[in-house]
């Protein structure tokens, strides 16, 4: 007897299952925690930048919607989540942080259903005016944004009134963490759901989604407001571990480095946003103090390379290298 | 009242120039983005490159300014032909977000290699004596440089719509702009005419850096801080049109004077709102031919 005929439908059926290999990233991040317990002000960076590029990845890696304004999201999540603390004595962190999520994906609702009627270069100018908007109106309002000089006097109770915020920011670390645990398992919920699905289709092909009757609209308003939501959090944990908000988180610069930490990492894969953020601010953090330069032409060159060569990021290269060594092996 | 319209006319006055200098710089973007479909963030380098050779060009050559100006023009020009080639030429086809990160790719190397040729800061050129002062036009007295900038875009905006509209060359590139698959098939080599007008583009942009040099001055963020301008007048204007382009740029660049002159602490936002606005109603800009 020959093998059964594979299902075709198995390995959709299969692609939601966690498997064990998925557990790396947070094994990492427990393992850095010890060995590295001095880098804790990094690693909460890191965190922060991985969930912001998560949220980049649903629009970008898997609805297939360009934006060069990301930024704004997380400005406003970073903004809303300060001021709740500096103005109105909103101290205690895990409602403020939702709070701001929520400002966040309002304003993600709000400009996602102007946004989301346009593409290509229009809705990349679009986007990009957007964030700069919002960034002008934060220095014009500096009263209060705190404006140019940043806004200060932000402050928060300890997590669950037990743990206590530290030097080395640990306690950050782990606050940070435990909500980049809950985003990713709703992200990948969304990406594996028929709603998620629908978005792929949407990005290879939106007339045919059309024409078999998707809402293509509809649903790019909705995952346009959830990333907007997760960004808005990513900003919120920012402005809360940092006790202080500047101007360039709306920036043009911040939309543009997430995007490429995202590329680099690998998009339409989840994974891409930690191995892309983990790889970039690693490195950053070593090169760019030494040598700014040559830090700055190394990521325009593999930006560059990238797009040529490696067209999936880091993880697709990999995927092709366990490819080659599997064929190899049978 | 003699005050107000002083100053009005100042307003308008150092709008327009500066203007100009948007137009001077967009101007190759917005042919090549219509030809192409190339989203191209890294023209500002052009512009970049063109103010640090004519720089070059008089400190270290010792050539006079007007002879500095086409010098670095004809060098990017040609340098760029290069790139184009090496880096465009494969992504033609490609996803507009391939596009976005090779152009950002070129613009942080470009950055990082003039911060090391030039160090950090700023650079700054002497400008002939004949158009450092002020010229007197009876009721009041206008900056020389200013005056020199209006006319030598004014003469650059007439000599592109001539080429344009009344050449054979020009016909061609309409013809590539309005629909290159057609464009095509009756035999015009899009391929090479794009070529020339990419190297055209930008050389001109160039000769636009290498008269910002001056008012705007020159610095390794350029091609990143004036990026988005340069992006919202294309835009604004409509890709593949010089009169879209011209008007883009002298709508948005009086605008935007005007706001800092009147309203300094907000007056920044205003050009966001207006580019926000117009591209909402019109999505392929004033001028641009919609193609869906």
């Amino acid at each position: 007897m020959t093998e059964p005929e594979p299902n075709a439908t198995a390995h959709v059926l299969r692609a939601h299952r966690w498997r064990a290999v998925e557990a790396t990233p947070w094994l990492v991040a427990i393992v850095a925690f010890f060995l590295l317990p001095d880098y804790m002000t990094l690693g909460t960076q890191i965190v922060i930048t991985v969930m912001f590029a998560l949220s980049l990845d649903l629009i970008l890696g898997f609805a297939g919607i360009i934006t060069l304004g990301h930024a704004a999201y997380f400005g406003v999540g970073a903004y809303a989540c300060g001021m709740l603390s500096a103005h109105l004595g909103w101290t205690e962190p895990i409602s403020a942080l939702l709070a701001a999520s929520l400002v966040a994906a309002l304003v993600g609702w709000l400009s996602g259903l102007v946004l989301m009627r346009y593409h290509g270069l229009t809705l990349l100018m679009l986007t990009l005016s957007v964030a700069i908007l919002l960034q002008e109106l934060a220095n014009t309002y500096s009263g209060f944004t705190g404006g140019f000089d940043g806004l200060t006097g932000i402050s928060f109770q300890p997590v669950f009134g037990v743990f206590e915020y530290d030097l080395w920011s640990h306690t950050h670390y782990w606050y940070a963490l435990a909500w980049l645990a809950i985003v990713f398992v709703i992200a990948r919920r969304i990406v594996y759901s028929p709603f998620g699905r629908s978005l792929v289709g949407i990005r290879e092909n939106p007339l045919r989604m059309h024409a078999i009757g998707a809402p293509v609209f509809r649903r790019q308003v909705a995952v346009y407001t959830v990333s907007a939501g997760i960004a808005g959090l990513a900003g919120a944990l920012f402005a809360q571990a940092n006790t202080f908000v500047t101007m360039d988180v709306l920036g043009f610069a911040r939309s543009g480095i997430i995007m490429i930490i995202l590329i680099l990492g690998g998009t339409g894969r989840l994974y891409g946003a930690f191995v892309g953020a983990i790889v970039f601010m690693a490195l950053e953090d070593e090169l760019a103090r030494l040598t700014p330069e040559f830090w700055e032409f190394g990521v325009g060159l593999a930006l560059v390379l990238v797009v040529l060569f490696a067209r999936n990021g880091i993880l697709g290269l990999f995927d092709r290298l366990l490819s080659r060594v599997t064929e190899r092996s049978r | 009242m003699d005050t107000v319209v002083n100053m009005m006319v100042s307003i308008v006055f150092d709008g327009v120039a500066y203007a100009m200098i948007l137009f001077i710089i967009s101007v190759g973007l917005s042919v090549t983005m219509g030809m192409m479909g190339f989203v191209n963030l890294a023209h500002g380098v052009y512009a970049m490159a063109g103010g640090y050779f004519t720089v070059s060009a008089m400190v270290a050559m010792g050539l006079p300014f007007l002879l500095a100006l086409p010098c670095a023009a004809l060098l990017v020009g040609a340098a760029s032909v290069v790139l184009e080639r090496l880096l465009y030429a494969p992504l033609y086809r490609a996803r507009e977000l391939d596009q976005v990160l090779l152009s950002i790719g070129i613009v942080l190397m470009a950055s990082a290699a003039f911060t090391f040729a030039y160090g950090p800061g700023p650079v700054s050129i002497d400008v002939p004596a004949y158009l450092s002062g002020q010229l007197d036009a009876g009721f009041r007295t206008f900056p020389a440089y200013r005056v020199f900038l209006i006319a030598v875009g004014a003469l650059l905006a007439f000599v592109l719509w001539y080429g344009v509209e009344r050449t054979t060359i020009g016909a061609r590139i309409r013809a590539a702009v309005d629909n290159r698959r057609m464009a095509e098939s009756v035999g015009i080599d899009v391929d090479s005419l794009f070529r020339f007008t990419f190297a055209l583009g930008s050389g001109v942009a160039a000769l636009g850096g290498g008269l910002a040099v001056e008012v705007l001055g020159v610095n390794p963020g350029f091609a990143i801080q004036y990026l988005v301008l340069f992006l919202i007048v294309v835009s604004v204007g409509g890709l593949g049109t010089i009169k879209g382009t011209l008007v883009a740029a002298l709508v948005l660049g009086v605008i935007d004077n005007a706001g800092k002159y009147l309203w300094p602490a907000g007056g920044a936002f205003i050009i966001y709102a207006v580019t926000i606005a117009i591209l909402l109603v019109r999505p392929a800009g004033l001028f641009g031919k919609s193609h869906d």
